[in-house]
C-alpha cells in the first residue's frame, strides 16, 4: 500500500506522492471527525459522572469503570442481564430458524432451480418492503388473545420473518457462486445429495452463509418497535431496556454511554466480522 | 428432505421442466419445489396475513377503551388521515425526513466513497472508522445524540463551542438548545450520521466495479479529473446511486427508533410509523391506526416498486455477466 506502487512509471515521482499524502491526511481527518461521536461515547463511558457532564468537555479526566458498574446494577438499580439474555435468545434462535428456512429455499433458487425462480426471488424481496407497521396491530391483538404477549418466542418468530427475505437473497447469490460443473462431477462419481451438500456446496458457500447469519443477528439485535409493543416485564430486550434512558435522570451520562457501548458491542463485533459481505447483504444481494 | 430421492438421476439444474405434464415429471417438479415451501408458507402467514387483517381493521371505528361501540365505517378513517391536521403533518414530516436524510447521506457517502477508492496509508482503518456509526444499535446512537451531543448544558456540541470560544478569549459563546430550536434538523442529522456509511458502502462497491481499462483510456485521451468524474464515473455510478437512494428511502420511511428516542414524536417530528404506534399504543384508536398503517404501506410500495426495478436490472446484469 505504499505510495510508490501507485506511481505510474511515466509520471514524475514527487507529485503523485504528495497528492497521495494529501488524500491520506484528508481521509484520516474526515474519518476521525465523522467517527468522533462514537469515540466520545467510549471515552465518556470510562469517565466519572461528574467529569462526563462538564462544559467545556474534560477530555483528559481520569478513567474509571464506575459507569459500567452502575449500568450492571452496582448502585442498586435494575440489572440489565435479563434484557441482554432476551436479546441474545431472540437474535440467536431467529438466526438459526432463518438459516433452516432460507438454505433449502436458496438451494431451490440457485442450484436445483424451480421454474420462474426469479419471480419467486422477487416475491421474497417484496415482503421485505412491507413496513413493520403494516401488521403491527393484528399481531398485537393475536398475541394478546393467545397469551403470547411478553413472550420472547413470539419475537423469535417475528424476527425470523423480518430477516428471511434478506437471507434468501444473500444465500441465493452465494450458492449461485458454486460452479454447477463441480456438483455434476461429484454426482457422476456417485455422490448422493447429503455428500454433495456437505463436501462440495458447503465449503464454497460457508463464508457467505456465515456473513448472512451475522447480518440477520444484527438486525434482530437492533429491533425496537416490535419489542417495545409486544414485550413488557419478562421478555423486554436490550434496546427496550435502553429506552429507560430516553428521559434524563440527573448525572447519568457515563452510565448511558457505558450502556450504549455494552449493547452495541455484539453488533460492532458481528459487523466488523461481516464487513466484506455487509454491502451485499444490505443491498439485498444486488451489489457484489 | 424429499429431494434426497432424486440425486442419482442426471442433474440439469437450470433446464426447464418439459411441458409434457406426465405423472413422473409432476412429482419431480414438486420435489424441486419442496425445499422452497417452508420459507414461502412461513412468510405468507407471518407477514401477508397480518397486513390483510390491518386492511380489514382500517374499515372499522374501534377504540379499545370502548370496545362495545366498534362498528363498520367504510373509508372514513382514511378521510380522517388526510383531513386531520396532525395526521396530515405526519405524512408531510415523513416525506421531508426521508428525503433530506437520504439526499444528505448520499452526498456525504459519495464523498467518502471517492476518498476511500484512492490508495493511501491506513485505508482499511479509515474505512472501519467510517462504518462504525452504522454499527451502533439505533437506539443507543439516538441516545448518544440526544444526551451526549445535543444537551444544551453539557452536550459535546455546546461544549466544543465553548472550548473554541475560550481559545479566542470569548467569554459568552452562543449555546443553542439544538433539539428545541431545530427538532427536525436534529433528527435528520442523527439519522444522516448513521446512514452515510450505508450509502458509502454501496457507492464504494459501484466505484470498484468501474472498468479500469476505460478509465485508463480516458486518461490517455487527455480527459481531466473533473471530466472523468462527470462523464465516466457518475454515469457508471448512476444505478448504484439509485439503489442507495431507493433502499435508503425504504428503510428510512419505516424509521421508528430515532423519532421515538430523540423527540418522542414531539415538536413536529412524528412520522408515519411513530404516529401508528402513538395512535394504537397510546390513544387506542385501532381503526384509525390501521388506516395510517395502510397509508404508510402505500407510500413504501410506491418507492419499493421503483427500488425492485433497479435491483432487478442490476441482478440481470450480474446474471448475464456470470
Amino acid at each position: 500500500m505504499s505510495a510508490s506502487t501507485t506511481t505510474p512509471a511515466t509520471a514524475p515521482a514527487t507529485r503523485p506522492r504528495r497528492r497521495v499524502t494529501g488524500v491520506a491526511v484528508t481521509a484520516w481527518v474526515l474519518g476521525l471527525v465523522f467517527c468522533f461521536p462514537a469515540l466520545w461515547m467510549v471515552l465518556t463511558s470510562f469517565h466519572a459522572e461528574s467529569d462526563a457532564a462538564t462544559n467545556p468537555p474534560s477530555f483528559a479526566a481520569s478513567l474509571t469503570l464506575d459507569g459500567y458498574r452502575t449500568f450492571f446494577g452496582g448502585g442498586g438499580g435494575p440489572t440489565p442481564w435479563p434484557p441482554l439474555v432476551n436479546s441474545l435468545t431472540a437474535s440467536f434462535f431467529s438466526t438459526v430458524l432463518v438459516l433452516l428456512l432460507a438454505l433449502p429455499a436458496a438451494y431451490a433458487l440457485s442450484i436445483r432451480r424451480v421454474r420462474k425462480w426469479t419471480d419467486v426471488l422477487f416475491f421474497f424481496l417484496s415482503t421485505k418492503m412491507l413496513p413493520v407497521v403494516a401488521g403491527l396491530l393484528p399481531i398485537y391483538l393475536f398475541a394478546r388473545n393467545t397469551g403470547l404477549l411478553d413472550n420472547i418466542w413470539l419475537l423469535v418468530l417475528l424476527y425470523t420473518s423480518m430477516n428471511l427475505p434478506i437471507a434468501v437473497w444473500m444465500m441465493q447469490s452465494f450458492l449461485s457462486d458454486v460452479p454447477v460443473s463441480i456438483i455434476e462431477a461429484a454426482q457422476v462419481d456417485g455422490a448422493r445429495l447429503p455428500t454433495v451438500l456437505s463436501r462440495v456446496v458447503a465449503p464454497v458457500a460457508a463464508p457467505g452463509i456465515a456473513a448472512t447469519a451475522l447480518i440477520c443477528f444484527i438486525f434482530s439485535w437492533n429491533e425496537l418497535l416490535f419489542a417495545r409493543v409486544l414485550t413488557g416485564v419478562v421478555a423486554s430486550t436490550a434496546p427496550v431496556h435502553l429506552t429507560t434512558f430516553v428521559t434524563s435522570q440527573g448525572l447519568f451520562l457515563a452510565q448511558l454511554c457505558a450502556a450504549s457501548v455494552v449493547v452495541s458491542l455484539p453488533v460492532l463485533a458481528a459487523g466488523y466480522a461481516a464487513q466484506d459481505k455487509l454491502v451485499q447483504g444490505l443491498s439485498l444481494g444486488a451489489v457484489k | 428432505m424429499t429431494t434426497s430421492t432424486a440425486p442419482a438421476k442426471a442433474p440439469r439444474p437450470p433446464a426447464p421442466v418439459p411441458p409434457a405434464a406426465t405423472r413422473g415429471s409432476k412429482a419431480k417438479a414438486w420435489a424441486t419445489r419442496a425445499p422452497l415451501l417452508p420459507a414461502l408458507v412461513f412468510l405468507v402467514v407471518v407477514t401477508q396475513l397480518p397486513f390483510v387483517a390491518t386492511l380489514v381493521l382500517s374499515l372499522f371505528d374501534w377504540n379499545s377503551l370502548s370496545p362495545e361501540k366498534r362498528h363498520f365505517t367504510g373509508l372514513s378513517n382514511y378521510a380522517s388521515v388526510f383531513t386531520d391536521a396532525a395526521l396530515r403533518d405526519a405524512v408531510i414530516t415523513t416525506v421531508i425526513l426521508t428525503a433530506s436524510v437520504v439526499l444528505v447521506s448520499v452526498a456525504l457517502g459519495l464523498g467518502f466513497a471517492l476518498l476511500l477508492n484512492r490508495r493511501f496509508f491506513g485505508r482499511g482503518m479509515v474505512r472501519t472508522l467510517l462504518i462504525t456509526p452504522f454499527l451502533l444499535v439505533p437506539v443507543s446512537a439516538a441516545l448518544l445524540w440526544k444526551h451526549a451531543l445535543y444537551n444544551p448544558e453539557y452536550g459535546l456540541f455546546n461544549g466544543a463551542l465553548n472550548w473554541f470560544g475560550s481559545l479566542f478569549g470569548i467569554e459568552k459563546v452562543v449555546q443553542p438548545d439544538w433539539m428545541s430550536s431545530m427538532p427536525l434538523a436534529a433528527v435528520v442529522a442523527a439519522l444522516v450520521w448513521q446512514w452515510t456509511p450505508f450509502m458509502m458502502l454501496i457507492l464504494l462497491a459501484g466505484l470498484q466495479s468501474r472498468p479500469d481499462d476505460m478509465m485508463e483510456a480516458a486518461r490517455i485521451d487527455g480527459a481531466g479529473r473533473w471530466q472523468m468524474f462527470a462523464f465516466m464515473t457518475l454515469p457508471h455510478l448512476r444505478r448504484y446511486l439509485e439503489l442507495g437512494i431507493l433502499l435508503g428511502s425504504v428503510y428510512i420511511v419505516q424509521n421508528f427508533d430515532a423519532v421515538f428516542t430523540l423527540t418522542s414524536g414531539g415538536l413536529g417530528t412524528a412520522n408515519l410509523p411513530y404516529t401508528v404506534y402513538e395512535t394504537f399504543y397510546r390513544a387506542h384508536e385501532y381503526g384509525l391506526a390501521s388506516a395510517v398503517g395502510v397509508v404508510a404501506v402505500i407510500g413504501t410500495v410506491l418507492i419499493a416498486t421503483v427500488a425492485l426495478r433497479v435491483v432487478s436490472s442490476l441482478f440481470r446484469e450480474e446474471a448475464s455477466r456470470a
